[in-house]
């Protein structure tokens, strides 16, 4: 009775598999894009009053707050230290305190060195202007040079700051002294 | 023996309780240093007779900051060397650990920027110690008084590193000014964001 109607239903079924793998393609591009950011932390831009603010709110762990630059070498070359010391220590908060703003206006250079160097532990991005007004609330024993690290225990008020690169075991150590 | 334990402990005891001096602090007398300048010759703050005082400015090659800095450092030389007060650079950065500020980079890198001042090379980092120099640049002024050079200000150039333009406060150009005309200095110690130099491992 209808000859033509099975020829008609092949390119609907065409065009039906076609937009399933459209649709698939789509999907899996989706993911690609997701995959690295789940993977990777996202950067948040933070106020220096903000950024004490969240140092304060941790009151279990011990906080390592590490800053930064993504021009900066031994910072480059210390940041593996840090990593590690994430994975391995559960009872320990790593923040990567970015300072790319005082000379970049652009956050998104560090986030998306964040994201090529897969990097785990939390990273904040600071947004302040004229660093001679703030270097002091930070730690009042650092010049501004970076790499610097400032390990905060809340529990007991404890507190190290170091101004140079870290080697192997000196954040254990620095962990140890605050406990 | 006891004794010698005893004593010895002591000791320990006072050296560790003993503050570390980190350098220099405004109003402190500096000593004078022989380092070796991009032409070769050795240079003393010596060899400036008639100077007023100095710009002594940590400093380096590859640096951010000190490239964001670097014609405003040239500029300081231009303005204040005719008064008096000749910029001298000094780079402290262990070459092992950052291969761009060599004693054959720094003579290139002079040669390129047109530099009119010193730059020297602090091979042991014994001067960067003395004064307390933590980051580049790091700006010493030092006036003569008495025929001693007393240090007048430790820190920034100026107060926006990014922007030049957007600068409201020149820090070094406000203290050699007053220096010049006998007034006293509005800010002697300013702090800044700049990159830790590069320390020979201990």
């Amino acid at each position: 009775m209808h000859p033509q109607s099975p020829n008609q239903e092949i390119p609907n079924q065409k065009k039906r598999i076609r937009l399933v793998l459209k649709m698939r393609i789509a999907a899996c591009m989706a993911l690609l894009l997701i995959i690295p950011l789940c993977r990777a932390q996202t950067s948040d831009l933070v106020t220096l009053d903000g950024l004490q603010q969240l140092i304060q709110a941790e009151k279990e762990k011990i906080q390592v707050l590490n800053f930064w630059a993504t021009w900066c070498g031994p910072c480059i070359k210390e940041l593996p230290l840090l990593e590690k010391l994430q994975a391995d220590f559960k009872e320990v908060r790593v923040r990567l305190v970015s300072m790319d703003m005082d000379l970049d206006p652009d956050p998104d250079k560090v986030r998306k060195f964040v994201l090529r160097k897969k990097i785990h532990s939390e990273v904040l991005i600071l947004n302040e202007k004229n660093p001679g007004q703030w270097i002091d609330r930070l730690d009042k024993n650092w010049s501004g040079a970076l790499p610097a690290t400032l390990v905060v225990n809340n529990k007991n008020g404890k507190r190290k700051f170091v101004e140079r690169e870290l080697h192997e075991g000196e954040l254990e150590k620095l962990i140890a002294e605050v406990k | 023996m006891k004794h010698l334990i005893f004593s010895s402990l002591v000791l320990m005891a006072l050296v560790a309780g003993v503050p570390i001096r980190n350098g220099y602090e405004v109003g402190d007398i500096a000593t004078d240093f022989k380092l070796k300048n991009v032409d070769g010759k050795m240079v003393s703050l010596a060899n400036w007779k008639d100077a007023k005082g100095f710009i002594v400015i940590f400093d380096c090659n590859t640096c951010p900051y000190s490239k964001a800095y670097n014609e405003r450092i040239i500029r300081l030389n231009t303005k204040y060397a005719v008064l008096g007060f000749p910029v001298l650079a000094i780079n402290a950065n262990d070459p092992s650990e950052s291969p761009g500020d060599s004693f054959e980079k720094m003579v290139d890198y002079s040669k390129k920027k047109g530099y009119t001042f010193p730059y020297l090379m602090d091979e042991t980092q014994a001067v960067a110690k003395a004064f307390g120099a933590t980051n580049t640049p790091h700006i010493f002024v030092l006036t003569r008084t008495n025929n001693e050079l007393k240090v007048a200000y430790i820190g920034t150039i100026d107060d926006n590193a990014r922007n030049e333009a957007a600068v409201t406060k020149k820090y070094v150009e406000e203290a050699v000014d007053a220096l010049l005309i006998g007034k006293s200095i509005p800010t002697t110690k300013t702090k800044a964001i700049g990159c830790g130099i590069r320390w020979k491992d201990a």
